[in-house]
């Protein structure tokens, strides 16, 4: 007999299962809005041009890197230096901060996300051997962010938790805080005194700005507070399956940070030795290189554009259907997804009737609408909503 | 401000072997040699890119229908399959029968630490962390930390290494084999074993296999150096599929960082062998999960790299050059440096130098030794006595000979 007789068959990918019964419609007019990658306006996946123009690496450059990968480590204000390994992408980040905070965080075991977060967040800081914890976040009500119930639930949270945030283009409801909102936010965190750990995955890809998406976790680290963040870039320069990213620990000075880089190599090497040269590489390339990065930075905003332009012409071609629902939130929120706020049974006819294919959330990608496609959408939303 | 919470995290010892190369490159004598970390170099010392490598990598580049999307968790398909062929053989009975599996990881280290991670929950029992891990005295010494950060709690070495003889412990090992309870997990190294050179011959291996199926002892096989130990796929891969065709379970981890020297594109594969399809579906519906909170989905341009090449018969062939190419130039120094130190009338035996095999030798070289190799001779070598073959070349071999020889009889 075999070892393994008792090993259960581990549940299928809520996510997958959307994408395999969408490969499966033979319907014409079918829509895969489960896909979280970016799509053109053609429907087609996207190879940024300043990423084809990154050639294949110099022959030389062959070497393993010393565990921690490309780093750089340097004074930000006042004598706090930072410390910045390269991670396997967004999740990679989150595991190798997870495991970090499990091994030296003593203080505090559980780990606060945002109600709703990434489906993947949970197992990651359960596998880590953290616990979770929840605090409010999304209004069902209103589609939109429930400022005062987070604030309650924030305020409530006992000190030296960890509340994770997402430092923009929430994942799955597209609903941010507003500058004013994240400053009661700041104001709160650092009066609990919670380890707050950002995870940035849509860096430029929500607004279009660089630097104001990022500009809650620069406030934040203004403020004081010594953040943790986990960066990805496989949206933002579409790398997707290179796995570029990167975890940070703001420390209290550089030898502290010597001493926390020294530990995450630790951790680092009995998980994959040292990360994968070719998504850093690209990336490093074009961060590092004036004109590439100027046209990353056209590029990055082409790609938020045409998602804001879907949502505008998603709620106007609802209009034109005859919808009187309120559907400001779709233009309101922000990023890849949109928690349109269908419920399960409208989903169930979206998907039946129309072959329309999301996750029963009522979450869709709008990364996955395109001008050709935005008036079906419209009809078939309208049609289950009316 | 109050006071850090990282206030009290400890400085971290540096990774040996990284340490030795960080040293190396500060030392200015012109004379100095690296023969520490595991990497490949040419007869002039440097890193060498595969030409197969250098080819595939132009045919992606020039491929405008590939994009950089996410590959699925388990990894390439292609490469998976290809992959794991390489390491069970064209026709091995457990291919035909449809009971393997395999995971796309990255490095060998990573599919280490995803079976490890597996073996943690769901062998012997559930979630046994109890379960006895024996690892070979003396190992690559991220092994240990492997299988402690996966959760194992029993960590144990089993015999190996006879330092007095220079050569295999094979009645030490089969005896802790003996010894060891029922369903512990050995960590076996399926050539070209790292640090020694020193491998079971294939006898050897009979008896192994014999005592373990006997013992219901778990064999997790760690390949690194398939094709780079003697220049033949299917003799370096002789162990592992004498298992399998003795009708094991088992896992393989695999590696392509030596013999395709993408070190640093992190290719790797977790080779699965079970009794049947469904089991095998099962174990790797398991490990997607695992994976899936580890990196989420593998990175794709080694994968790529090394897939288009399998598959390639033409490409193949290249490969299968390159490769011999490396395992040649090991072999060469090796009986190079073995023939000065006997000319030189170095004390002790040196046979050990050509019958050890793959990357590394076990000189036998004891601390103090070492220490006078690496301060006074500039010659970086691991404290275990561990020299990698690949920092030799035509140039340096005089002067590494010498220096062994220096150190053999001024130091005790």
């Amino acid at each position: 007999s075999s070892w393994w007789s008792h090993v259960e068959m581990g549940p299928p990918d809520p996510i997958l299962g959307v994408t395999e019964a969408y490969k499966r419609d033979t319907n014409s007019k079918k829509m895969n809005l489960g896909v979280g990658a970016y799509r053109d306006d053609n429907g087609k996946p996207y190879v940024l041009g300043c990423v084809r123009k990154v050639r294949p690496g110099p022959a030389a450059r062959r070497r393993q890197g010393a565990g921690g990968g490309l780093r750089r480590l340097a004074p930000t204000q006042g004598s706090r230096a930072y410390v910045t390994v390269q991670g396997i992408s967004g999740t990679g980040s989150l595991r190798i901060g997870a495991n970090f905070l499990q091994r030296f965080f003593k203080a505090g075991r559980d780990v606060y996300l945002p109600k709703p977060s990434w489906g993947n967040h949970t197992p990651i800081f359960r596998d880590a051997g953290l616990q979770l914890q929840s605090y409010r976040y999304y209004d069902p009500n209103t589609c939109s962010l429930d400022f005062s119930g987070a604030m309650d639930d924030i305020a409530r949270i006992p000190e030296k938790s960890i509340i994770l945030l997402h430092a923009c283009a929430h994942n799955p409801t597209g609903v941010d805080p507003r500058q004013e909102q994240w400053k009661e936010m700041a104001a709160t965190v650092k009066k609990r005194n919670l380890l707050v750990y950002f995870d940035m995955a849509y860096q430029g890809f929500a607004s279009g700005d660089i630097d104001r998406d990022a500009w809650a976790v620069r406030y934040f680290i203004e403020q004081g507070i010594n953040v943790l963040l986990s960066q990805s870039y496989a949206k933002n320069m579409g790398l997707y399956g290179e796995r570029a990213g990167a975890f940070t620990v703001i420390c209290s000075d550089a030898e502290e940070a010597k001493r926390v880089e020294s530990q995450l190599k630790i951790l680092i090497r009995p998980m994959y030795s040292n990360p994968p040269l070719n998504g850093a590489r690209i990336a490093s390339t074009i961060l590092n290189t004036p004109e590439l990065r100027k046209e990353w930075l056209v590029e990055v905003k082409g790609m938020a554009d045409r998602i804001i332009s879907m949502r505008t012409q998603l709620v106007s071609n609802l209009k034109k259907e005859g919808s009187s629902h309120n559907w400001q939130h779709i233009i309101d929120q922000i990023g890849m997804f949109c928690f349109t706020g269908l419920k399960p049974e409208q989903v169930d006819r979206l998907i039946k009737e129309f072959s329309i294919y999301m996750t029963k959330d009522g979450r869709i990608s709008v990364a996955g609408v395109t001008s050709s496609n935005v008036g079906y959408l419209a009809h078939a939303i309208h049609q289950v909503t009316k | 401000m109050a006071a850090s919470i990282f206030s009290a995290v400890p400085r971290a010892p540096p990774v040996a072997v990284f340490k030795l190369t960080a040293d190396f490159r500060e030392d200015g004598d012109s004379r100095k040699v690296n023969l520490g970390v595991g990497a490949y170099r040419t007869d002039e010392g440097k890193p060498w890119v595969l030409p197969v490598v250098k080819k595939v990598e132009q045919m992606i580049a020039n491929d405008n229908s590939l994009n950089h999307e996410y590959l699925p968790i388990l990894g390439l398909p292609e490469f998976r399959a290809n992959a794991s062929r390489i390491a069970l053989g064209d026709d091995s009975p457990a291919i035909k029968e449809n009971r393997i599996g395999s995971v796309q990881s990255l490095g060998g280290t990573g599919a280490l630490r995803i079976g490890a991670e597996f073996l943690r929950r769901w062998y012997n029992g559930n979630n046994n962390t109890a379960t006895p891990v024996y690892i070979s005295a003396p190992s690559w010494e991220n092994h240990n930390s492997v299988f402690v950060d996966a959760g194992f709690k029993d960590i144990r070495t089993y015999h190996y290494w006879d330092a007095a003889k220079r050569g295999l412990d094979l009645q030490g090992l089969l005896n802790d084999m003996e010894q060891a309870p029922e369903f512990s997990i050995f960590i076996l190294h399926a050539c070209a074993h790292n640090p020694t050179g020193t491998d079971p011959t294939p006898d050897q291996w009979k008896q192994i296999a014999a005592v373990m199926k006997r013992r219901f002892l778990f064999p997790f096989f760690d390949s690194a150096y398939q094709g780079f130990a003697s220049g033949s796929l299917d003799k370096d891969a002789w162990a592992v599929r004498y298992f399998v065709s003795e009708g094991f379970e088992l896992f393989c981890a695999q590696s392509f960082s030596k013999n395709f020297g993408l070190y640093n594109e992190r290719v790797g594969n977790l080779t699965v062998v079970g009794k049947d399809t469904d089991n095998v579906q099962r174990v790797l519906s398991q490990m997607e999960k695992i994976v899936r909170t580890t990196w989420s989905n593998p990175p794709s341009q080694g994968a790529r790299i090394v897939a288009t090449t399998l598959a390639s018969p033409q490409l193949f062939t290249e490969w299968y050059d390159n490769v011999k190419t490396m395992a040649d130039r090991v072999l060469l120094m090796r009986s190079e440096l073995r023939s000065r130190l006997e000319s030189l009338g170095t004390p002790g035996t040196w046979n050990h130098i050509t019958e050890q095999i793959g990357m590394f030798s076990f000189t036998g070289l004891n601390p103090k030794q070492v220490e006078y190799m690496v301060k006074e001779k500039h010659i970086y070598l691991m404290a275990s006595g561990r020299i990698n073959m690949c920092g030799l070349t035509t140039k340096n071999l005089d002067y590494v000979a010498k220096s062994i020889h220096e150190a053999v009889t001024k130091i005790q």
